[in-house]
């Protein structure tokens, strides 16, 4: 009885005459999902699944069926014929494009049995010759499997080997999924063992030596129950190279350290193992060293060198490790090309067409979202760039011994006793150039923004993004609006409140509470909306923080964008605004107590002339000049109409009374617009402090925020305007009705109207997420929304069917992205992650929604 | 909106025969927009006026029809009060028999030439078209200016009732211009109806068909070609507008004379696969398309309309338009790495990188010669040097607005030469268009070429 045990992650190839039996066979040891056969893929072109002229397309479909499959890592199972060494070939480029382990199974019952089966089958055209030279064809090919790239292969003769064969799954040897340890990864150590005991102590390893000479030897004794990653290289170059790999091979023993194959390591191996191996890079020092060892290490050393994996993919699949990287691709997988991109990285020899070695930056273009740590090449200091790090701080070369602690993400580091091996190439310096991470986010990809997206938000689960609408916002993004490495943050849209039945009105504040208290909400508080241009402001305490924060370039301390991420002034005048706002936070010591030397506000920046002088010149204010000259004309020919006794007098009442609407539309915004001559006659409103380092201030409530408002104001800096603001008690009718007193004040002084937000920043009431805010608009105000008639009876009736829902659903998403996006930012993510979510919200508002709400 | 018509023949109060509305009465007539009323402010024998007013609905403005097109989309705007469109409309089916000419009433006077007035509020386009466009009529025209840029027109003169009518139907929406809402085939046919016996020798015709068939230039054509038939055929009868670079340059023909600079560029450098980053409408595309020796293109652009244009500039969706896979039309943008394009030996950045903001620009060069590094590349964008030649540029002013910046020769140089050295092209300068002595010629072009490893 054969047991099989196949890799669980494998592309298996069954060999077999027509008539053996691969079907069954398939169809007992493998789920049907996993079984692509070549008959059903006939059938699916042609609905013949003998119809042996579709054959090419057939096996195309299989193509893509499997293909598919090994993409998603799954297990696939080829059921064909495969009788010649060519029809298997493709299958093992396939298997070796996506890393899958290829593995064959021949089923061979006899041909006798064979030609008896398809005899019975009527659908089976096929004669004795047909099985007979199939059969004679697989027996001949049978010995050269294994070189024809098979991983491995099993023959199963006879019905009875068949019938008593079984197939198990097997995890491959590099997924250590299962192990969350906690892990200590260890870059480089080249032998330098002093430091690799040292830093073991500082990691809380007891490491104990006995015996001298031959009898030599080491126990780690990990007491804390974590483990210890090698990341491989823990020979060659350095004085110590027997003591490293002592204790790498006594805690590999003890299951208590993985250690992954490093270049030197395979070198080394080959060199043990007698073949011709050019002596360089520091191997001679290890052969040195080993040559005065004893007998123990070196009999242990082969097995142990042959013993060392590609990689590991641990803890759940949210940590690979491997010596020179590794790509998303080929994460958990085996091949070839995972062995050698794990030893090597990019640099090995990799040519394009052109002759040039393939310079792509595996890390910079790196998107998985498993951690992976290498090291392979010394770096100064460790930099996380896209979820992958380097620990090989270049020990030996007089650097660091690094360790990452996970999941802690935490480092631990010694520093070299001194310089082991002068490097080849010296340590790039450290210093106050741009990160790592800066470097590779100025590259954002096409994949990072378009076509259909989901994002995972805290606040709202997935997110899903339209493939239109990311393709609407790429113009707009991509032409419009400022460096994406500022642009963290787009604000949400808001919804008015619920449509108001008071005679006249179309919104009051009364709406506003009903809908916060039937969500459960218990307080509020209503701010005085401006009436100006939504801004977002990124402020830095010095050029510096900018630099390292948003990647500054030119010197500049912060930005101010627009609610579509254009930038909101020229240079100059952002200059000059970010300067008043920078002397405002100083002195309302907003550095000091929010622990930061950045900040990102969110403000209504005023008048709304300044961004709107065009809208008002083409659109807003033609309607009122028109309207008045056209309707003072036809009041006047119905005043004399009516004195000649023509019956007009209903019109004639009717068009007075447009003509009142419409110059109370004339001055509807004169409040909103002013002159700006300079920087005193521009307005800033803060009203969030969105985030800072470290930190989302979505946690804090609004009080909070609108006391940052007030003491940022407070300061009497020019440029800066307070928002009235009042917090009010829901169940407290007297408050609810001052504060509706309140917003009828303001808005017949000609205020916009209100904001109304639930205390909390982020509130979640019984059916979960609660809108953010609601805006309250004032009558007048309305008057420049929805045209200079609005209220009129007539149409105020039909303008009340308004659907609030695409608006209040577009809000909340919004509202979730945005706050993902600066989660994501204060923790330092890749900015295409950022990136994404700020994409996001741009995208969405592209969604038809109707203007006016 | 409003019009009112007058006449001060004797007796004045035949105008209603004309019209064919009793001055005594209020007339409303239903239109799909809103409601038209007809009344009488005077009625004497020395003078009898008749007023048109509209009350266009606002709210079903919105909700209705129309709703795809500009402005109306916009929710304030001025469309239920400016004259417009929807006062041509309401002359037709208030005052249609009128329109044709007919009177059952008083036949006669209908042929017959009459001393009328009129009055439109409120019109814009400004007073010299206001007048342009009356005056070669023989009407006296007077122009009371309003706010925000309306007039007042007033009309007198001699002349049949229906020529008058005829007039103000055609030449309101003109004035007007591009705001109003229809514009089809069957706008043709009603132009030249209601144009017949004048529109053909008006000396202002081009701009009224434009404006009427709200610049596009293929009806336009169309229109005028039916109006004149020797009308001189237009070079490019596409569907698009000059914009104001092309206004600026087109004496010099300077873009047919990138083209043929950009081609022999890529033609030299032995160019099989080439991506037009930046591609536009597919000017160059289009081009390109015709030379043998190019395998493949890819032409990207950010911008879904230029896009849908190239798409149809190159016949891509016509079965008689190039073979399959020879070029390719993709939905990019340049600061973005893009794989789908990177396989190109050949890139070509036509008059792009003025498009985008400086600080962008980085991320573009990473993308192109950092990473696609294609084995050419070729650069072309305006010489600010030569600006001061341009007669209708006013110093110091960009040739488009979307041009975020405008280089110098020296400011070009040392950009190309930078990132040369930092990605290793070697370069070759040129020059597009007619040179001069001191300033160079109008557009600046880099070559660069890659350099083995």
């Amino acid at each position: 009885m054969s047991a099989l045990a196949i890799p669980d992650f494998s592309l298996v190839v069954l060999i077999g005459a027509t008539g053996s039996g691969k079907s069954s066979f398939a169809a007992k040891h493998f789920k049907p999902t996993e079984v692509v056969s070549s008959d059903r893929c006939r059938g699916l072109v042609s609905d013949d699944e003998t119809d042996q002229s579709v054959s090419a397309d057939a096996f195309d479909l299989m193509r893509t069926m499997i293909e598919k499959r090994l993409k998603h890592r799954r297990l696939a199972v080829v059921d064909a014929t495969n009788v010649r060494a060519a029809d298997r070939r493709s299958w093992i480029e396939l298997a070796r494009r996506w890393h899958a382990l290829p593995v064959a199974i021949v089923v061979d019952p006899g041909i006798s049995v064979c030609i008896e089966r398809n005899r019975l089958r009527s659908d089976r055209p096929f004669g004795g010759d047909v099985v007979k030279r199939m059969a004679s064809e697989i027996r001949r090919g049978l010995r050269g499997l294994q070189r024809e790239g098979f991983r491995r292969v099993w023959q199963l003769d006879g019905e009875v080997a068949i019938d008593a064969a079984t197939v198990t799954r097997q995890p491959l040897w590099t997924d250590r999924r299962a192990d969350s340890g906690p892990f200590d990864i260890i870059g480089d150590v080249h032998g330098c063992a002093d430091e690799l005991q040292q830093l073991l102590t500082a990691l809380g390893y007891e490491v104990t030596w006995s015996g001298e000479g031959v009898e030599r030897a080491v126990s780690v004794r990990a007491g804390h129950g974590r483990k210890v990653v090698f990341v491989g290289d823990l020979v060659d170059r350095g004085p110590k190279v027997p003591d490293a790999l002592r204790i790498a091979m006594s805690m590999a023993e003890a299951g208590t350290a993985y250690v992954v194959q490093g270049n030197h390591e395979r070198k080394l191996g080959r060199w043990l193992e007698g073949r011709k191996v050019v002596v360089a890079h520091g191997l001679q020092n290890s052969i040195d060293q080993l040559a005065v060892e004893g007998e123990g290490l070196r009999k242990a050393l082969p097995d142990f060198l042959q013993s060392l994996r590609s990689h590991y993919w641990l803890d759940g699949g949210r940590l690979a490790v491997a010596h020179a990287g590794l790509k998303e691709e080929m994460i958990g997988r085996g091949s070839g090309a995972v062995r050698e991109f794990s030893l090597y990285g990019e640099t090995t020899g990799e040519i394009d067409e052109f002759g040039l070695p393939v310079r792509a930056d595996w890390a910079a273009n790196y998107r998985g979202d498993t951690a992976i740590v290498y090291g392979h090449t010394p770096v100064p200091r460790v930099q996380w760039v896209n979820n992958t790090l380097c620990v090989d701080t270049g020990c030996v070369f007089g650097g660091k011994l690094t360790a990452l602690r996970w999941p802690e993400k935490t480092v631990v580091e010694v520093p070299a006793l001194q310089v082991w091996s002068e490097p080849l190439r010296p340590l790039a310096p450290v210093g106050p150039e741009r990160s790592a991470q800066a470097l590779a986010d100025d590259l954002l990809d096409m994949e990072d923004v378009t076509g259909r997206r989901s994002i995972d938000t805290e606040l709202r689960g997935r997110v899903v993004i339209a493939e239109e609408n990311a393709s609407a916002a790429l113009e707009a993004m991509s032409r419009f609006a400022i460096a994406p490495q500022w642009l963290v943050y787009l604000p949400p849209t808001m919804s008015p409140s619920e449509t108001s039945s008071a005679e006249g009105w179309l919104e009051r504040p009364e709406e506003a509470f009903a809908h916060f208290r039937e969500r459960g909400v218990v307080q509020i508080v209503c701010e005085e909306k401006h009436m100006g241009s939504r801004a977002v402001i990124a402020l830095c305490r010095s050029a510096r923080a900018a630099a390292s924060r948003f990647d500054a370039r030119n010197g500049e301390i912060g930005a101010i964008w627009t609610r579509t991420g254009r930038a909101f002034f020229d240079a100059a005048t952002t200059e000059g605004l970010l300067a008043r706002l920078h002397t405002a936070a100083e002195k309302a010591g907003l550095w000091d107590e929010l622990a930061t030397d950045w900040v990102l506000l969110d403000a209504e920046i005023m008048p709304w002339s300044a961004k709107a002088r065009t809208l008002i010149d083409s659109q807003y204010a033609p309607v009122a000049a028109s309207a008045e000259a056209g309707l003072a004309a036809a009041q006047d020919a119905l005043a004399r109409a009516g004195a000649n006794g023509a019956p007009v007098a209903t019109l004639a009442t009717r068009f007075g009374d447009r003509r009142h609407r419409a110059a109370l539309y004339g001055k509807a915004w004169a409040p909103y617009v002013w002159p700006v001559a300079g920087l005193d006659d521009l307005k800033v409103a803060p009203f969030h402090v969105l985030a800072s380092e470290d930190r989302v201030w979505f946690d804090r409530d609004h009080a909070w925020h609108m006391g940052w408002s007030d003491k940022l104001t407070g300061t009497g800096q020019p440029s800066l305007a307070a928002t009235r603001w009042r917090s009010v008690e829901l169940a407290d009718a007297a408050a609810c009705g001052a504060a509706i007193a309140w917003w009828e004040e303001l808005t017949e002084g000609g205020g916009e109207g209100m904001v109304v937000k639930p205390l909390a920043f982020i509130a979640r009431g019984t059916k979960g997420l609660v809108q953010p805010a609601l805006k309250v608009r004032g009558r007048e105000y309305l008057r420049i929304i929805y045209g200079p008639e609005y209220d009129a009876p007539e149409h105020l009736t039909r303008l009340r069917a308004r659907g609030l829902g695409g608006k209040r659903a577009l809000a909340l998403r919004e509202f979730a992205l945005g706050h993902e996006g600066l989660k994501r930012f204060v923790a330092r993510a890749p900015l295409r992650r950022v990136h994404e979510c700020v994409f996001g919200v741009l995208a969405l508002e592209s969604e038809p929604i109707d203007p006016r709400l | 909106m409003y019009l009112s018509l007058a006449t001060t023949h004797r007796p004045a109060t035949d105008l209603g025969f004309l019209l064919h509305k009793n001055p005594v009465r209020l007339h409303e007539t239903a239109l799909t927009f809103g409601k038209a009323f007809l009344f009488y402010p005077e009625v004497s024998v020395e003078r009898c006026e008749a007023a048109l007013v509209l009350d266009v609905d606002p709210i079903e403005l919105v909700r209705g029809k129309g709703r795809a097109d500009g402005l109306l989309d916009q929710y304030v705007n001025d469309r239920p009060y400016a004259a417009s469109s929807f006062l041509s409309v309401a002359l037709g089916r208030v005052l249609g028999t009128a329109m044709a000419g007919n009177s059952r009433e008083r036949p006669d006077l209908a042929a017959t030439a009459l001393p009328l007035e009129a009055a439109v509020t409120p019109v814009s386009g400004g007073e010299a078209l206001i007048r342009g466009l009356f005056e070669p009529l023989g009407w006296n025209v007077s122009v009371d200016v309003l706010p925000a840029d309306y007039a007042t027109l007033r009309l007198s003169g001699t002349a049949r009732l229906q020529a008058l009518l005829n007039h103000l139907y055609v030449l309101i929406p003109v004035l007007d211009n591009d705001k109003h809402y229809w514009v089809g085939e069957d706008e043709v046919t009603k132009l030249l109806k209601r144009g017949e016996g004048w529109l053909e020798t008006h000396p202002a015709r081009e701009t009224i068909v434009g404006r009427y068939l709200k610049h596009r230039r293929g009806l336009a054509r169309q229109a005028l070609e039916r109006l004149v038939p020797e009308t001189e055929k237009e070079a490019d009868g596409r569907d698009e507008r000059l914009t104001r670079e092309d206004a600026i340059e087109i004496p010099l023909r300077l873009n047919d004379q990138r083209l043929e600079a950009v081609v022999e560029a890529l033609r030299a450098a032995r160019a099989r696969k080439i991506a037009d980053l930046g591609c536009g409408e597919g000017k160059l595309l289009q081009r390109l398309l015709r030379e043998r020796w190019i395998e493949s293109l890819v032409g990207v652009d950010a911008s879904t309309l230029s896009l849908d244009r190239a798409q149809r500039r190159l016949k891509l969706d016509l079965a008689s338009g190039p073979s399959l896979g020879r070029v390719r039309l993709l939905h990019g943008a340049l600061t973005y790495r893009d794989k789908r394009w990177e396989e190109a030996d050949a890139a070509a950045l036509v008059e792009v990188i003025e498009h985008l903001d400086s600080d962008r620009l980085p991320a573009l060069e990473q993308i192109v010669f950092g990473i696609a590094r294609p084995k050419t590349a070729v650069v072309t964008t305006p010489n600010a040097d030569y600006n001061v030649l341009f007669p209708n540029l006013p110093p110091g002013e960009l040739r488009h607005p979307d041009h975020r910046f405008e280089w110098t020769r020296a400011q070009f140089h040392g950009w190309a030469e930078e990132v040369g050295r930092a990605h290793g092209y070697g370069l070759a300068f040129g020059e597009i268009g007619s040179r001069h002595e001191a300033f160079g010629a109008p557009t600046q072009m880099a070559v660069f070429s890659r350099e083995a490893a």
